[in-house]
């Protein structure tokens, strides 16, 4: 018998078809709402308070005085010959946009339940919109570290073209943790807890604070297969130009950040039929 | 025949419901299972979407089941049942909010649902920002959004706060700019839920007339409601979900019909033996009680405006007496609103053996809500036979007791009465 609904505009829900990355496709279709949520997080960020995008530049500023007193002048950490302010500043501004990113991004699926119970997208614009959204605090951050090379004398070199491609590395490796963490976190929300103190271990197994060099040679490309080493070390190379260029490093973290965005997604699609129901 | 906009077939939706664990009697037992904890959690939670191996399993609910139907552009199909049929799920499944576990559904066109009036608002937004958010949450593109901006903020009526953070709004004012918002969509498959229980009367009547106007252009729209009046005045077609089930499908007067009657669960009678509040003391008795429409049928969830009967089978063990029945009206709480004597009404009554004792009420003047009524029964010889103070429990149903079909916040009072309006304006002397 021929089912009269058998026509190709049809759109169809089933048991079958859910876990199909179909949905992956429908993302450019849903882009006003993935912009109006990135709208609604940036200013919802620092609605209400006096300071504003203000913050966006202290966190990273005041983060810097505690390492530069502490890390630079108490303990004496090594940064390649650089005045340690600038050297913990110019990884400052990658790791604080990766930090709040992956924190924000992790617990969006779980803080926008309500919308998820109530209304057809696909999910993944959740987590998306709040990375997209932290590039504002990342621009001003930019924007802050530029005038500070520019006071501490450091002139504009042909290594700068670098920092875009580190840029998408430090996105999609924010990205891919985000949609593995966020989509977990739903079901689990022991991942809403352990996100927090995991992006602060995780600044410590980052070249924040100290430099790449301290890490023995053998070990440091085991040491890139967290991205933000390549991310970070590139910022410092390319920017303050006192080392030379590590292009391992980078190529490693460049490869694991794609795994880790591309599984991220296609796992968060896997799991995203779920949501409304054990959300 | 018309083309076709939604097709299911056979659909399910199972959800896992908790399982009691057993209980641990010694502090050992307790310190293991303390310890065993976490894994536990981890099953537990690791098993809340793991169902579709084993569809037998003891603590699967299935919120909807096998459900196939077929619907057609400019239909407006509404959906009746009792709380839990499934209604809210199968729209659910509908939007794609939820996945079915068994089955499929085709849809045609550019679907919007409403299950909630005004989501996404954030509060610390403004008004002018949450109308673009909220827009296009529903599915409006940002274009469509800026187009029909001026014309949702006049409908609105908050044009003077557009600029402040909805937090600072009335409940009103955000239910007023959620629904203009949702007015202002055109998709080929509206779905709205139960949004009209939010509203004030005239919130409701303007959704309903958006409504309205959504169908008559010849899209179609899906309702969930427990306002029977607006399921007869809206909608082409009704279905009545039980268990999960549908159960009926058709016209929405008889649809409606066999809901009140014979599918709710709503009404409890406190006629048994059994009933500890009742107090009977004489030899006459009240035997079993039931509630009738206006062509004689059994009702449980009696309508709001309509005529209604109220019936009582009598055994009298003695002789033959002249006897009087007092039927007092309740709200939920207790509260008494009136009360119906068959003295005071003029009429004495002679009970013998058995007999049935009626009295019909024309427009039932009871708000929608739950109600409870005592019924007593007294001899002309030795007063108070019976009396079951909890004689019927029942919800009524909305429907149109005033001609506008609206009705009055509960606070103003419990009971509808309607009156008659004349307006006599004297012309002043030129």
């Amino acid at each position: 018998m021929m089912d009269p609904a058998e026509h190709s505009d049809f759109h169809v829900i089933s048991a079958k078809k859910r876990r199909s990355l179909a949905s992956l496709f429908e993302i450019p279709a849903y882009a006003d709402l993935l912009r109006f949520l990135v709208l609604r997080s940036i200013k919802v960020r620092y609605a209400q308070s006096v300071l504003g995008f203000g913050w966006a530049i202290i966190q990273p500023l005041m983060q810097m005085f505690v390492f530069t007193i502490i890390f630079g002048t108490l303990i004496g950490v090594k940064s390649d010959g650089e005045n340690y302010a600038v050297f913990a500043f110019t990884a400052l501004v990658p790791w604080t946009y990766f930090s709040n990113a992956l924190t924000q991004a992790t617990s969006s699926l779980t803080a926008n339940a309500n919308l998820i119970s109530k209304i057809y997208f696909p999910r993944l614009i959740l987590p998306l919109s709040e990375v997209s959204a932290r590039l504002i605090d990342f621009l001003i951050g930019m924007v802050m570290l530029f005038i500070m090379l520019l006071v501490y004398g450091v002139a504009p070199s042909p290594g700068w073209l670098l920092v875009p491609v580190l840029v998408i590395i430090m996105i999609m490796t924010a990205a891919g943790a985000a949609f593995w963490l966020s989509a977990l976190s739903v079901q689990y929300r022991d991942v809403n807890y352990a996100s927090t103190f995991m992006v602060q271990i995780l600044m410590y197994a980052s070249p924040v604070v100290y430099s790449v060099n301290i890490i023995p040679a053998d070990y440091q490309r085991l040491y890139a297969l967290n991205p933000m080493v390549g991310v970070i070390d590139g910022f410092r190379s390319a920017l303050l130009g006192s080392a030379p260029h590590r292009l391992d490093l980078i190529a490693i973290g460049a490869v694991v950040s794609l795994i880790l965005f591309v599984s991220g997604a296609i796992y968060f699609q896997r799991r995203q039929h779920i949501f409304a129901d054990v959300g | 025949m018309s083309d076709l906009t939604i097709s299911t077939r056979g659909l399910g939706k199972a959800y896992r419901i908790g399982r009691e664990r057993e209980k641990s009697d010694t502090l050992l037992t307790a310190f293991g299972q303390g310890l065993a904890a976490p894994f536990r959690n981890f099953r537990n939670l690791t098993g809340l979407n793991t169902f579709d191996q084993d569809d037998a399993a003891d603590d699967l609910f299935w919120a909807l089941k096998d459900v196939s139907f077929d619907i057609h552009a400019g239909e407006t199909v509404g959906f009746v049942g009792a709380n839990g049929a499934g209604k809210s799920t199968l729209l659910k499944v509908l939007s794609r909010i939820t996945d079915p576990t068994r089955g499929e559904v085709r849809l045609r066109g550019r679907v919007s649902s409403l299950l909630e009036v005004g989501t996404g608002f954030h509060p610390e937004l403004s008004g002018r920002d949450n109308i673009m958010m909220n827009g296009t949450i529903l599915g409006m593109s940002r274009e469509e959004v800026r187009r029909k901006f001026d014309e949702i903020v006049a409908f609105s009526g908050v044009e003077q706060f557009l600029d402040t953070p909805i937090k600072r709004y009335s409940t009103g004012m955000k239910v007023r700019l959620g629904f203009s918002v949702a007015a202002h969509l055109e998709p080929d498959i509206m779905i709205v839920d139960e949004v009209l229980a939010v509203g004030d009367a005239d919130f409701q009547k303007r959704c309903l007339g958006k409504m309205e106007d959504v169908a008559s252009r010849g899209r179609t729209v899906l309702f969930v409601s427990h306002n029977m009046g607006a399921v007869q005045n809206l909608c082409s077609r009704c279905m009545l979900l039980k268990g999960g089930r549908i159960v009926e499908d058709g016209n929405p007067g008889d649809v409606i019909r066999t809901y009140l009657s014979a599918y709710s669960t709503g009404a409890e009678t406190g006629f048994s033996d059994d009933n500890e509040l009742r107090e009977t003391t004489g030899p006459l008795r009240f035997t079993a009680g039931r509630m009738l429409d206006a062509a004689g049928n059994e009702i449980q969830r009696p309508v709001s405006g309509e005529t209604t009967t109220f019936e009582l089978d009598v055994e009298n063990s003695g002789v033959p007496m002249a006897a009087r029945v007092r039927l007092i009206f309740k709200e939920k709480d207790g509260n008494n609103l009136f009360a119906l004597h068959s003295g005071m009404s003029g009429k004495i009554m002679t009970v013998g053996g058995r007999s049935k004792i009626a009295v019909t009420l024309d427009r039932l003047p009871l708000l929608p809500g739950s109600y409870r009524i005592g019924a007593a029964i007294i001899s002309s010889v030795d007063g108070v036979s019976d009396r079951i103070p909890n004689a019927f429990l029942f919800d009524i149903e909305a429907s149109t007791f005033f001609p506008s079909g609206d009705y009055p916040p509960r606070r103003h009072g419990g009971v509808l009465m309607d009156g008659e309006w004349t307006v006599h304006t004297e012309t002043s002397a030129r």
